[in-house]
């Protein structure tokens, strides 16, 4: 890997003339990004652009380069970003385990290699036997843990993070904020978080970006 | 840049050019037949000499006795029977909304919705007629009758027993584009601020929520009332005979044996459309008045009040109209089961299996034949609007104002004014008369309906369900196949629930793009009309009220059994 990190090059998003995002920055492997501001600011439409998903209601410019690569022009299944929204997400028509399959590489083969690789990630994030349950039948702290796992499991090269932690009570906040940023050191991940809560930003522990 | 799934392909594209397919479809027919009606009208067909453009036809049209009674027929079924169906609606939403009894109201609405206007109309012939359950309730002990007394009750000459059958049909479906409506707006906040200021319920409704829902249902208001205007299959079994309404005379004048009736047939459908276009425009006029008149009642400032007396009339409207069906359908299901019945028995000497029997054979592949017919438009319409509303996600291409007036377009239009001239294109390119070209034009109305029904729930899907799912390494497709598609099976069923009842229901279409060949329930079960035979016509119609009614029952069953571990899907 040449250059690795996530290395965001003269970002403008415009919508209807009005500059929403201007950003130039890099993001070295397990270290976090914060970029704060209130709601309407354009945050969520900064992390829409680098997974490749924003509205065409936007003009944009600027590349991003991941691990040396400019996925800027790649559609989003192939940009290895991965992205935690407020809500989890869960598929609501896949059970747990069908849920953590979808994210899950193709590159594991056979169905009972990919049944164990799925009750292996259930066993990391204390959800042993989850696997056939309703997503909807969790609780708050456990579908994040889900959605955080079904992300990891489909071999991202960089995290986003979109408020993931402002819809738990205190108390799991931590925990998984605590789990987020410690799988994502271990595994080497750039991290861009997007909050309006100050307590995640000082969690984080990086930079700190502020839009308005 | 470009909307994320735009791109990337090297395959050719379609999905673009979905909107406009649709749009060719629904619309393309209805301007070739108006254009079909129009040559002929005005003596152009050469198939049948017609080469110099006369007025002759209108000269016929205008010294047939009838004209003028039939035209004022259409007029007020039309405008009466819009205008009640809108009155009870408006009415139950303003006293009701939100309330337990609405949710019941709410529940009741899709079985109601899937009867079709031929079963609902036999169901209430049965009960109205001097020989109806109605007349045998009451009778002898209350009205001294012993036999059947001699009163025009059905087929009335004023229209009233077809205003009656429109309103129990229309009633259901106005106050679901209703419900759609109000579900956008946010109306308990509004009321409830008006309540604060002192209004009653009603009152307050008719003043803060009324004003937007109306211009959320207007357009499904002018269907309803160009339907009702020129209506055929209720018309032929509740309406007046001589004359007929203006639409059952020009069906006339289409299937009679001399082929030159066509110039005069044509010229009548001209005449008709221009009664709905007059009748449209009176009605906008209306809105406008009633428009300011209700300004100043708002700025009045009366708080009004008989909140009760509203609530009471307008629950015992819809129960009413309601209870039409259901004890329509119920008087269907004796009759069809009856032995010796005579007048004034409020039930049959004995119960016999015999009516059933002896038409099975014969309903068989009428059956088959509609539900081919059903299946296929419906597919073809559901195919269709979600690669419109896929094409609309992918592409960016939002449908304005004008997008929604073209899915109403085949609606507003009378059937019988561009049918008329699609039938006569179609005899001499010999395209009718098979079940193909009733396809065909089935789905002309299919269409509108299931894009109207599935429009709202598949725009509101969480698109960020599909960014997590791209993030995850699914491409387009695999978002729409594995993900959204599933997520929304409830809907997209009762969307095509609503496109096979729709199907199932037409008459006129089947009847004049089939040539009179291509036989589904509703044209037996009108054609026995004149017959008078209510056992054989029960049978017939309840079972194409069954058969309209079974897509809405899987259309609930199926996503309960095939999610029923999902909760997260119990409400979509």
């Amino acid at each position: 890997m040449s250059d690795p990190g996530l290395i965001l090059q003269n970002i403008t998003i415009r919508r209807d003339g009005r500059v929403l995002v201007d950003l130039s920055d890099r993001i070295d492997p397990g270290d976090v990004l914060t970029v704060m501001g209130p709601s309407g600011s354009g945050k969520s439409t900064l992390l829409a652009y680098i997974i490749g998903t924003l509205d065409a209601g936007f003009t944009a410019s600027g590349r991003v380069i991941l691990n040396g690569i400019d996925i800027t022009d790649l559609p989003p299944e192939q940009r290895r970003v991965g992205i935690l929204f407020q809500d989890e997400l869960l598929f609501p028509h896949l059970s747990v385990g069908e849920n953590l399959a979808f994210g899950l590489r193709p590159t594991v083969k056979g169905r009972a290699a990919r049944r164990d690789r799925i009750e292996t990630a259930l066993n990391d994030i204390w959800l042993s036997g989850f696997a056939d349950r309703d997503p909807e039948t969790l609780s708050g702290g456990q579908k994040a843990r889900v959605a955080l796992m079904r992300m990891l499991l489909s071999d991202p090269k960089a995290l986003l993070l979109d408020e993931p932690f402002s819809r738990l009570d205190t108390e799991r906040r931590d925990m998984i904020r605590t789990l987020v940023f410690d799988q994502a050191r271990a595994k080497g991940l750039p991290v861009l978080l997007v909050t309006h809560d100050h307590a995640d930003a000082a969690a984080a522990g990086g930079p700190v970006h502020t839009l308005d | 840049m470009t909307p994320p799934c735009a791109s990337t392909s090297a395959r050719p594209r379609l999905l673009p050019w979905a909107p406009l397919l649709t749009v060719a479809i629904m619309v393309g027919p209805v301007a070739a037949g108006v254009l079909g009606t129009l040559a002929p009208a005005f003596g152009v067909l050469p198939a049948l000499g017609g080469t110099e453009i006369t007025l002759d036809a209108f000269a016929m049209l205008f010294d047939w006795p009838g004209i003028t009674r039939a035209s004022v027929l259409s007029v007020t079924t039309g405008l009466i029977a819009t205008t009640l169906s809108l009155l009870v609606v408006s009415l139950i939403c303003a006293a009701w909304s939100g309330s337990a009894a609405f949710r019941v109201i709410e529940r009741a609405l899709s079985p109601l919705l899937s009867v079709p206007h031929a079963a609902a109309a036999f169901g209430l012939a049965f009960l109205i007629a001097p020989s109806g359950w109605i007349a045998r309730a009451a009778s002898p002990w209350l009205t001294g009758w012993d036999r059947p007394p001699d009163v025009l009750i059905l087929q009335d000459p004023q229209g009233l027993s077809l205003i009656a059958g429109l309103v129990v049909k229309e009633v259901p479906f106005l106050l679901l584009m209703t419900l759609a409506a109000l579900s956008q707006i946010r109306t308990a906040q509004a009321r409830d601020t008006a309540m604060a200021l002192g209004y009653a319920p009603v009152s307050g409704w008719f003043k803060t929520v009324f004003p937007r829902v109306y211009a959320q249902i207007r357009l499904p208001v002018y269907a309803v009332l160009a339907f009702s205007m020129t209506v055929i299959d209720v018309a032929l079994i509740l309406g007046p005979t001589t004359p007929p309404t203006l639409a059952v005379q020009i069906l006339r004048w289409m299937n009679d044996p001399d082929l030159s009736l066509r110039f005069l047939a044509s010229a009548a459908a001209l005449w008709q459309l221009a009664l709905v276009i007059g009748a449209l425009l009176l009605w906008r006029v209306g809105e406008i008045c009633v428009a300011w008149m209700g300004r100043r009642w708002v700025a009045s400032g009366r708080r009004g009040g008989g909140t009760r007396t509203v609530r009471l009339v307008s629950l015992l409207a819809a129960t009413v109209s309601a209870a039409a069906i259901v004890f329509g359908l119920f008087g269907l299901l004796v009759w069809s089961f009856a032995g010796f019945w005579s007048f004034p028995d409020a039930l049959p000497n004995g119960f016999s299996t015999r009516t059933w029997m002896r038409h099975a054979m014969g309903l068989w592949p009428v059956i088959g034949e509609t539900l081919i017919i059903a299946t296929v438009a419906t597919l073809i319409a559901l195919l269709l609007t979600l690669a419109c509303l896929e094409a609309e996600d992918r592409h960016g291409l939002k449908p304005g104002t004008r997008a929604l007036w073209m899915l109403y377009v085949p609606l507003i239009v009378p059937q019988i004014a561009f049918l008329t001239g699609l039938q006569t294109l179609a005899i001499f390119t010999g395209l009718d008369g098979n079940r193909t070209a009733v396809i065909a034009v089935h789905t002309i109305f299919v269409l509108p309906y299931v894009f109207l029904s599935l429009a709202d729930p598949f725009r509101a899907w969480d698109a960020r369900y599909g960014s997590v799912a791209r993030a995850l390494g699914a491409s387009c497709d695999g978002v729409l196949w594995r993900v959204r598609l599933p997520m929304l099976l409830r809907p997209i069923l009762t969307a095509a629930a609503v496109g096979f009842a729709v199907s199932i229901g037409q008459f006129l279409p089947t009847l004049l793009a089939g040539a009179g060949r291509v036989q589904t329930l509703t044209t037996e079960a009108v054609a026995l009309a004149s017959g008078g035979d209510r056992r054989v016509i029960s049978v017939y119609a309840l079972t194409q009220t069954a058969v309209a009614f079974l897509p809405f029952a899987l259309a609930v069953f199926v996503p309960a059994i095939v999610w029923r571990n999902r909760k997260g899907l119990r409400h979509v």
